[in-house]
């Protein structure tokens, strides 16, 4: 069985809620270590680096977190799995 | 999580937190004044038909708690629709699943309780000596009079609670807004002589 233990994540997401509450919306379903890092901002917007550490992540509830907090997944830039 | 513990993160979302005070105090002051002008009128009048007064400000709390609670909730849904709608656009993607989606939902709901509740639970311990002398029990005043008195307290609470929103002395925002009111009583007993 595969897991992914790492994944770094390119994401556009509106100011609100900011980079705190949405690393905490990413991190509360899986007790995963997030890092977010804010690489750009316009009006509206921001890009973000979102890398994500956990034994076994769950891309999906990710993704569902990622949504839920009202952004888009734009790319998944880096991987770490482990068999 | 829960509706209640969404709450705070909805209004962060839509930023309603100074929406929702300014709409408490907006309103809640509409109803403390109408209920101040109605009760110093009646009693100016020299009424002692408590259940007249009983009824005209029931109607008139009745009227303001739906007025504020309707009025608020159809323009803070068509804000928040325009709002979601904007930020879609700068997203270029769905939010319809999104908890700015919930938000936008749920915030014009909390907004119109708040807008209805302020001026009709004001209104209500304002008349409270009335509706108690009404129903029997006896009060060391009389109940005209005494509810003015709780008129002029309502207002005095909603300014010192302004105070202390905008962080002045709160005493003097309170007597700021009992001069209101004094003025309000003032007109009424000019256009009663």
């Amino acid at each position: 069985m595969v897991h992914v233990t790492r994944l770094v994540l390119d994401v556009l997401k509106p100011h609100k809620p900011n980079a705190l509450e949405f690393s905490c919306l990413i991190a509360e379903p899986g007790g995963y270590r997030v890092n977010v890092t804010v690489l750009e901002m316009d009006e509206n917007t921001e890009t973000l680096r979102v890398e994500i550490s956990g034994e076994q992540i769950d891309f999906d509830a990710v993704q569902r977190a990622v949504s839920e907090a009202g952004a888009s997944l734009h790319s998944i830039d880096e991987v770490d799995v482990q068999g | 999580m829960t509706t209640l513990d969404r709450l705070p993160l909805w209004l962060d979302l839509s930023r309603s937190h100074g929406i929702v005070r300014r709409y408490f105090v907006v309103n809640g002051f509409d109803g403390a004044l109408t209920m101040l002008g109605l009760v110093i009128a009646f009693y100016l009048s020299g009424t002692e038909d408590l259940d007249l007064v009983a009824g005209a400000c029931i109607g008139a709390a009745l009227a303001l708690g739906i007025s504020g609670s309707t009025s608020a909730y159809l323009s803070e849904a068509a804000e928040r629709r325009r709002a979601l709608s904007d930020l879609q656009d700068a997203m270029l993607s769905d939010l319809s699943g999104s908890l700015h989606s919930s938000a936008s939902r749920a915030v014009p709901w909390l907004i119109a309780l708040v807008n209805g509740a302020a001026p009709l639970a004001l209104s209500l311990v304002i008349i409270a000596p009335v509706l108690l002398a009404r129903s029997g029990v006896a009060l060391p005043f009389p109940a005209l009079p005494t509810a003015i008195v709780l008129g002029f307290v309502s207002i005095f609470g909603l300014g010192a609670f302004l105070g202390r929103v905008a962080g002045t002395a709160w005493w003097w925002s309170g007597v700021k807004a009992v001069v209101i009111g004094l003025l309000t009583a003032a007109l009424i007993l000019l256009i009663n002589r």
